[in-house]
């Protein structure tokens, strides 16, 4: 009985086999009839079926214009505002189901579906397509003069005025949008000697007192909320966090022994990195943290990276105590704060 | 009841009593071909529909994740222009006195009062905005997968190099798109994401502090670059993406739609079903269906809820917070990279730990893609036109390549989320980051390997398929006492399938000189064309030849023959 299933086996084996090579069977014969082609009353089933779910699509309209009439909105009450997103697209969502259901259900039950074979034609155009199209830029070129050899003179000037007339609306264009250009306000914030450190966001200055070991205060310069034009531009900069810790771990840096006051120091809250505000403090390990890419700074050794996509340390802002007690900046930054840019240091 | 005459010639005979005599319905045909006439003789459409209406399509489900993307464009279009009618394009603070309680005093921009106004104020105005943000969120993850399945089967080949390119650039402009819809509610969300595209503009050499402010019309943030970005998300980037959209279905209907490998499926023909009706209904249907599902989506399922997020101001930031997908992997390339990379030349500041993951490598990633068809043309020298898809099997490299780059770039998003991958599982975040400095390298690397062996080792197991037959779980008992499950040829459209890919094999380069001894040109260029065919094409499983089938069967035979011979049964050698 295996020997028979064996010589079956080669001899079907051979059909299908040309030079000895396989060749390709051709689309297979056989199409399974589904049970609606056999079966007029599974026809009438799948069509009522169909017709059931277009019904269906009739009432999620329904639903979804009864739930705009009648659902409440207003931002006092929240709940009614989900009630509302809920009923309308739960509306919309059987509007738009009911029909595709339909449809598809129809094409997959209903309508013909016997493979059909078209031919490919080769996308490249005929030889004589292609020579005739050729002709014709020749016969066009000559015409032009360009075909035999001559206006070299025309051509290059127009192709270069070609390439030139776009600068006439580009530069205006692109001279626009940067409207003054003074890119030299990247180096600056509008730390001044003397200015008060203040909370943020209401502006209530700080007095030296206040700021417990451990504390954090986040930082805008006194005077910020009083701008008329630019405030988040100037706050984009000059926002600071103000920490103070025990004096015995800071390590103050050489050259900055007078920019901190007994143990409180303030560093720029925009990090070095691409300029997420540096928030998150963690007191214990005296670490700042920058949520975006978790660039570290330690900010009892000069706000260095430990760790993070972050080159450089935060900058500090030097600060002093006022005769009324206040904190006040004793000067700006003395580099660029922020992400690195090519000129920073120039 | 009277109709008025087309005055064609047709409608001469009919006098106008028979015609009011007529049921409803043969009015309705008339009208309808009179309509069509009135068209027809002014723009010849009655040709166009000769040619469009009875294109065949073949059908498998990998075909329809292109169509989801076109849908979901359809359904932001529509959701989008609902949303413009509410929306205030303006960075003009103002200080928020709407009904919801939490916000009061608040200050803020026209755009996220207006966002706030639209979500609250305006029934069902949240719900669109759920849906067009669900919406774009599809549109980006289709197209992504779309590509992978044209990638997958090779469907980038001649003639579609084109088409690649159209729907490369489309994927690019699908991140544009979100990206500037993503920014325009002006909260603290959106704000920090564009205060680290700032960030990485800012890196650019030479010309990065004018980017910027050009970008932003005066320093970070500005107040134009909302009214700026909105006048590119509504108009210039959904234009070009209409236009795009426009250019790859023609180039689809133009070439005919790509078929899987199958009896009778050729690159000289398709075989499928025809756009009317068939395709018009399921086609038509799925548009339905995946409208219904993005509504649903936006009716259950609370996206970007501005109002928790505040604001913009420069100042707040919160833990734990994720672009949209798509956006991940850049911020996980920030992530990865370690800082000692930004260097100082001659008082310049070069930031190549910010420059390399978001500017060189997303440029690198994309021109890798862009150029595949040609970087997989030079190792085939092929240059006939294919239309029978590959099995991704079939082309072991390729689909190593693909793995890996999705695994790459997966590393990467991984770390774009390393801060809740951190929470969620109890690690330290600088080991994760440290893990996946080494993960972004070494995996698509294994990733490759493994691909590569797997997909060969189903190519074998495809030949063993047509070499031995199917498995029937039919045990046979010998004479011998020998047991032994009997194997059923597989069906000639099986075996098909099975042997008639292509057996491609690495390029022959020609000799380096002529036969004169002159070098001949381009020898460079030829060697690297065959290092990079036999990378591709050195390690190969060559499909079944008909020989190799009629030997296994001879030898199947005089196996079996023997067996029948064999010595009386012996429990220790018979053991198979």
């Amino acid at each position: 009985m295996s020997t028979d299933d064996g010589s079956a086996a080669s001899a079907a084996h051979e059909e299908g086999v040309v030079d000895g090579e396989f060749v390709d069977p051709g689309i297979p014969s056989e199409h399974r009839p589904r049970r609606a082609d056999k079966d007029p009353k599974a026809a009438r089933k799948a069509e009522i079926q169909a017709a059931a779910m277009f019904g269906i699509s009739v009432v999620g309209t329904v639903i979804a214009i009864w739930a705009y009439s009648t659902g409440k909105v207003g931002g006092n009450d929240p709940g009614a505002v989900q009630r509302t997103t809920m009923l309308m697209g739960v509306g919309i969502a059987l509007a738009m189901f009911g029909i595709g259901t339909g449809a598809i259900h129809w094409a997959k039950t209903l309508m013909r579906d016997h493979d059909m074979v078209e031919e490919r034609h080769q996308l490249r155009s005929s030889d004589e397509a292609r020579a005739g199209a050729i002709q014709m830029l020749k016969d066009g070129a000559k015409d032009s003069g360009v075909g035999v050899g001559r206006r070299g003179l025309l051509k290059g000037s127009l192709i270069t005025a070609l390439l030139i007339a776009p600068l006439s609306v580009l530069v205006p264009a692109v001279g626009n949008l940067g409207g003054d250009w003074k890119v030299s306000q990247f180096k600056h914030t509008m730390w001044r000697k003397g200015m008060r450190l203040t909370k943020d966001p209401d502006g209530t200055p700080i007095k030296a007192a206040d700021v417990t070991i451990g504390s954090v205060f986040h930082v805008i310069p006194d005077g910020l909320n009083d701008l008329k034009t630019g405030k988040l531009e100037e706050k984009a900069k000059a926002i600071v966090l103000l920490i103070r810790m025990d004096p015995r771990v800071l390590n103050v840096q050489p050259g900055r022994e007078d920019w901190s006051f007994d143990g409180i120091i303030a560093y720029s809250k925009v990090c070095t990195h691409v300029g997420c505000p540096v928030a998150l403090y963690e007191q214990q390990t005296h670490h700042l943290l920058c949520p975006c890419h978790q660039s570290t700074f330690d900010v009892a050794n000069g706000a260095k990276v430990i760790f993070g996509p972050a080159k450089r340390p935060l900058p500090q802002l030097p600060i002093m105590v006022d005769s009324e007690g206040y904190i006040v900046a004793k000067d700006d930054f003395n580099e660029p704060i922020g992400p690195s840019f090519w000129g920073r240091l120039k | 009841m009277t109709t008025p005459s087309s005055g064609s010639v047709s409608t001469g005979s009919v006098s106008t009593g028979t015609v009011s005599s007529v049921p409803s319905t043969s009015r309705l045909t008339r009208a309808a071909g009179d309509t069509a006439n009135f068209v027809d003789e002014r723009t010849s459409i009655g040709a166009f529909t000769k040619f469009m209406a009875r294109k065949l399509f073949p059908d498998h489900w990998s075909f329809m994740l292109g169509e989801i993307a076109l849908y979901s464009f359809i359904v932001l279009l529509l959701s989008g222009v609902i949303l413009t009618a509410f929306f205030v394009p303006s960075m003009d603070q103002v200080t928020y006195d709407g009904g919801l309680a939490q916000l009061h005093g608040a200050e803020m921009s026209k755009a996220f009062e207006s966002t706030i106004h639209m979500s609250f104020d305006v029934p069902g105005g949240l719900l669109m905005r759920q849906i067009h943000h669900w919406a774009a969120l599809i549109f980006t993850a289709s197209i992504v997968t779309h590509m992978a399945r044209i990638f997958f089967t090779g469907a980038f080949r001649k003639p579609r190099e084109i088409n690649w390119l159209v729907g490369f650039t489309l994927m690019i402009m699908s991140l544009a798109a979100g990206f500037t819809g993503y920014s325009l509610p002006d909260d603290v969300l959106s704000g920090n994401g564009l205060r680290i595209i700032d960030g990485v503009i800012l890196s650019i050499p030479i010309i990065g502090q004018y980017i910027s402010y050009g970008l932003f019309g005066a320093q970070f943030p500005g107040d134009v670059l909302i009214p700026r970005m909105f006048t590119a998300h509504i108009l210039l980037i959904p234009g070009i993406i209409l236009a795009l959209v426009a250019l790859h279905l023609f180039l689809v209907f133009m070439q005919k739609h790509t078929q899987h490998p199958g009896g009778g499926r050729t690159d000289k023909n398709v075989v499928g079903l025809p756009l009317f009706p068939v395709y018009t209904a399921k086609a038509g249907g799925f548009f339905f269906v995946v409208f219904g599902a993005i509504a649903l989506l936006g009716a259950a399922f609370q996206i970007n809820p501005v109002w928790n997020y505040g604001p913009y101001d420069p100042s707040p930031v919160s833990a734990g917070t994720q672009p949209d997908w798509y956006m991940l992997f850049i911020d996980g390339g920030l992530r990865i990279m370690p800082g000692l990379f930004e260097v100082v030349i001659g008082g310049y500041t070069l930031s190549l730990n910010v420059l390399i993951p978001a500017v060189v490598l997303p440029g690198l990633f994309f021109g890798f893609l862009a150029l595949y068809p040609w970087i997989e043309k030079w190792a085939t020298g092929d240059r006939g036109e294919k239309h029978v898809l590959d099995r991704p099997r079939n082309a072991p490299v390729r689909t190593g390549l693909g793995v890996a780059i999705i695994t790459f770039y997966v590393v990467l998003v991984l770390e774009g989320s390393n801060d809740i991958v951190a929470n969620v599982f109890h690690l330290s975040i600088n080991d994760l980051t440290i893990m996946f400095r080494i993960l972004v390298f070494a995996l698509p690397v294994a990733a490759f390997m493994i691909t590569k062996r797997i997909a060969m080792g189903l190519q074998r197991k495809d030949r063993e398929l047509v070499l031995h037959g199917e498995e029937t779980g039919r045990i046979v008992r010998f004479e011998s006492g020998e047991y032994i499950e009997v194997h059923e040829p597989i069906s000639e459209q099986e075996r098909w399938v099975l042997v008639s890919y292509a057996n491609l094999k690495p390029q022959e380069i020609g000799p380096e000189a002529n036969e004169h001894g002159v070098r001949r040109k381009g020898a460079r260029w030829r060697r690297f064309k065959a290092a990079l065919s036999r990378f591709y094409f050195e390690d190969r499983v060559e499909p079944v030849t008909p020989a190799e089938v009629a030997e296994a069967h001879a030898h199947h035979a005089a196996e079996i023959e023997a067996k029948k011979n064999a010595e009386p049964y012996d429990a220790a050698s018979s053991h198979v």
